[in-house]
């Protein structure tokens, strides 16, 4: 989705952060591998991944508590890459909260300002207001032992904010809070960073977290970042095979390229009886080993073959049914010895009977713009 | 009716009763004497001839005794202090940093504390005198030696009780800290410290008492001018055990058990915290 730099729009604003090449090894293992990021003003960024990819790692280094072993780090124009934590305009709210335990809400909220140097009673006048800001006006007095888990969260949340920070950085934000609550945090967090106008890097490893609050996210593997776009963007169109598998749920089958023009990929699999096309810009050499990601709620199952069976219709059996309340998924079995197709279908009525149960032979079929082939 | 005991209600045993009974009566019954006869009016300590409290008196006014803790007391205030100090750097270093032989220096660090007090004393002297220590300073100096031996063996209980507290440190206060603006010395001022405290208190406390009552090592390193208060009641006792040894001594016990207390209420205290902010 680089239209809109390609069109020659001008670039109003330089980006906030610019990361170039920042590596960081441990010994000779590489917990972040020669990134290459930018994030721009006001932006709500998340850096997604599963744990051990570097996703935390590269977040302490924006926030200067690891120095990198290589590339650099620029914060809105100015190369921070080896200033220490204390001296940087970011501002961090850590996974454990980190409130200090041995200080009344106020006095945590005040306590970057007072290093700051700032007058008593103005640090903490602001501090006031940075609690009304995340709703826990009045709770100055308490101590953090006599917060719930959510309210520790928002104390973190006013500490770093008061600071008037260029960047929020949130690390794992939302892990220490039961379901219910996270899932409500998640449009706080997004509204309070409309509010503020404060640009957010997030770090998760929740998929749901990243695509429901994120502007933009950065899929991270091994150190390495693997795709940055767009939520829907991620979901739709994925470029790599980890990216397709780790966010969503999806169907990978390898094959062959037999063709590739117009826009359009011919492809065979051992795992499908029929060849499958599946529309795309991004050609492939035809002979390439290729893989179809297919998202299971893309796929029609019906016991009738399709009206124009034949392009991307495969029949099968219903092996399992999985019922998760809101939707059903059937794994589909295809050509024996090869892996089940997951195929989820919505429960829109409340019906006691399934269309289909173990055993049917049913028919599958999608339309050439649901699928991706991948080449890696 | 009641129930039989089960495996585990030892207390419900007549013979687990008796032996408790015996253990108490062999530690306790002593110190009990010992502070009962201190206000018994007689110069004996045989039989009971009436209360009084002259021998607190007598022993308020002997000079040597009051000196001896003067003596105690300015030994005990400064080495705690030292040792509270020390005894936090070295925690904080072993919790802090890794380097090479660390584990070695942690052990050696901790050597005092199972070294038998006879070596230990008979090392600081052999010390002292081979490097020519000067003994005849005026006061308080003249204390000096025995501070430093104090210290020597003191200061590990600090660290040691110092390093098992850092251990429940979340390192994320102090990056919090450090990433709302604050330098290397105002994290270690503001969130080390204030997290530290109940440890400081808990190990100056052992550390106070420890100097307070040592015997065996202060004998090695004082002088006839630099008489401590364990050191002169032995002196006394060589003659004969007179009740006003017995006030001096129960002063001494009165202060010990406070000071112990307090130290055991203070890490109840921080273990109780400690539980209700995981929880």
């Amino acid at each position: 989705m680089s239209a809109g730099e390609e069109s020659g729009a001008p670039i109003i604003e330089p980006p906030i952060i610019e990361i170039a090449g920042l590596s960081k090894h441990y010994g000779p293992i590489a917990a972040v591998d020669d990134v290459d990021l930018t994030i721009r003003r006001g932006e709500f960024f998340a850096l997604l991944g599963p744990s051990g990819c570097g996703k935390t790692t590269l977040l302490r280094m924006l926030a200067g508590l690891e120095l990198p072993t290589g590339g650099s780090v620029r914060i809105d124009g100015q190369d921070m890459s080896m200033v220490p934590a204390n001296r940087r305009p970011v501002n961090m709210v850590f996974q454990s909260y980190a409130v200090f335990p041995h200080m009344s809400v106020l006095d945590n909220v005040a306590y970057g300002l007072k290093v700051d140097g700032v007058a008593r009673r103005e640090a903490y006048r602001r501090a006031e207001e940075a609690l009304e800001l995340v709703k826990l006006g009045g709770y100055g007095p308490r101590r953090p032992d006599q917060l719930s888990g959510g309210q520790r969260q928002r104390v973190a949340l006013a500490r770093a904010l008061v600071k008037r920070p260029k960047v929020l950085l949130l690390d794992e934000p939302l892990s220490a809070l039961d379901a219910k609550l996270r899932e409500q945090m998640r449009f706080e967090l997004v509204n309070l960073q409309e509010s503020v106008g404060i640009t957010f890097v997030v770090v998760t490893h929740d998929q749901d977290e990243a695509l429901s609050m994120a502007s933009r996210i950065a899929v991270m593997d091994h150190g390495k970042v693997q795709q940055i776009a767009p939520p829907a963007e991620l979901y739709e169109f994925p470029r790599t095979k980890f990216v397709a598998d780790f966010i969503g749920s999806v169907n990978l089958i390898e094959g062959r390229v037999e063709a590739s023009d117009a826009g359009l990929i011919r492809m065979t699999a051992p795992a499908l009886q029929v060849p499958v096309e599946i529309e795309q810009e991004t050609g492939m050499p035809v002979g390439a080993t290729g893989w179809l990601a297919l998202r299971p709620e893309k796929v029609d199952i019906s016991s009738e073959p399709p009206a124009d069976a034949g392009r991307n219709t495969v029949a099968g059996t219903v092996e399992e049914i999985t019922y998760l309340g809101d939707v059903s998924i059937f794994h589909v079995r295809l050509t024996a010895d090869q892996p089940l197709l997951k195929v989820t279908i919505a429960n829109l009525d409340r019906v006691t009977r399934r269309p289909f149960t173990w055993g049917d032979s049913v028919y599958l079929s999608w339309t050439p713009t649901c699928g991706v082939v991948l080449a890696q | 009716m009641a129930t039989p005991a089960g495996p585990l209600d030892y207390t419900r045993r007549l013979w687990v009763r008796l032996m408790l009974l015996v253990v108490f009566v062999f530690l306790y019954a002593p110190i009990a004497t010992l502070i009962a006869f201190s206000f018994n009016d007689s110069r004996r300590n045989i039989v009971w001839n009436g209360f009084t409290l002259k021998y607190y008196e007598k022993a308020m006014a002997n000079d040597g005794l009051i000196e001896a803790f003067a003596n105690s007391l300015t030994i005990a205030l400064v080495s705690t202090a030292v040792s509270i100090v020390l005894g936090a750097l070295v925690a904080v270093l072993l919790w802090r940093f890794r380097f090479p032989g660390r584990t070695g220096y942690e052990g050696a660090m901790a050597l005092p504390i199972v070294i038998p007090e006879i070596c230990m004393g008979v090392s600081m002297l052999a010390f002292f005198s081979r490097i020519g220590w000067p003994s005849d300073l005026i006061w308080p100096f003249n204390l000096s030696a025995i501070i430093i031996a104090h210290v020597s063996f003191s200061f590990p209980f600090v660290a040691v009780v110092v390093r098992a507290r850092l251990e429940g440190f979340n390192r994320e206060l102090a990056e919090a800290a450090q990433d709302l603006g604050a330098t290397e010395w105002q994290v270690f001022r503001d969130v080390m410290i204030p997290f530290l405290r109940p440890g400081l208190v808990a190990g100056g406390m052992l550390a106070f008492t420890l100097s307070l009552d040592d015997f065996v090592i202060t004998f090695f390193t004082s002088g006839p001018n630099t008489v401590t208060f364990p050191v002169k009641v032995y002196s006394m006792v060589r003659f004969s055990v007179t009740p006003e040894v017995n006030a001096a001594s129960t002063v001494l016990i009165v202060v010990t058990v406070v000071m112990t207390a307090a130290a055991l209420w203070m890490q109840h205290r921080a273990g109780v915290k400690a539980e209700e902010a995981a929880g």
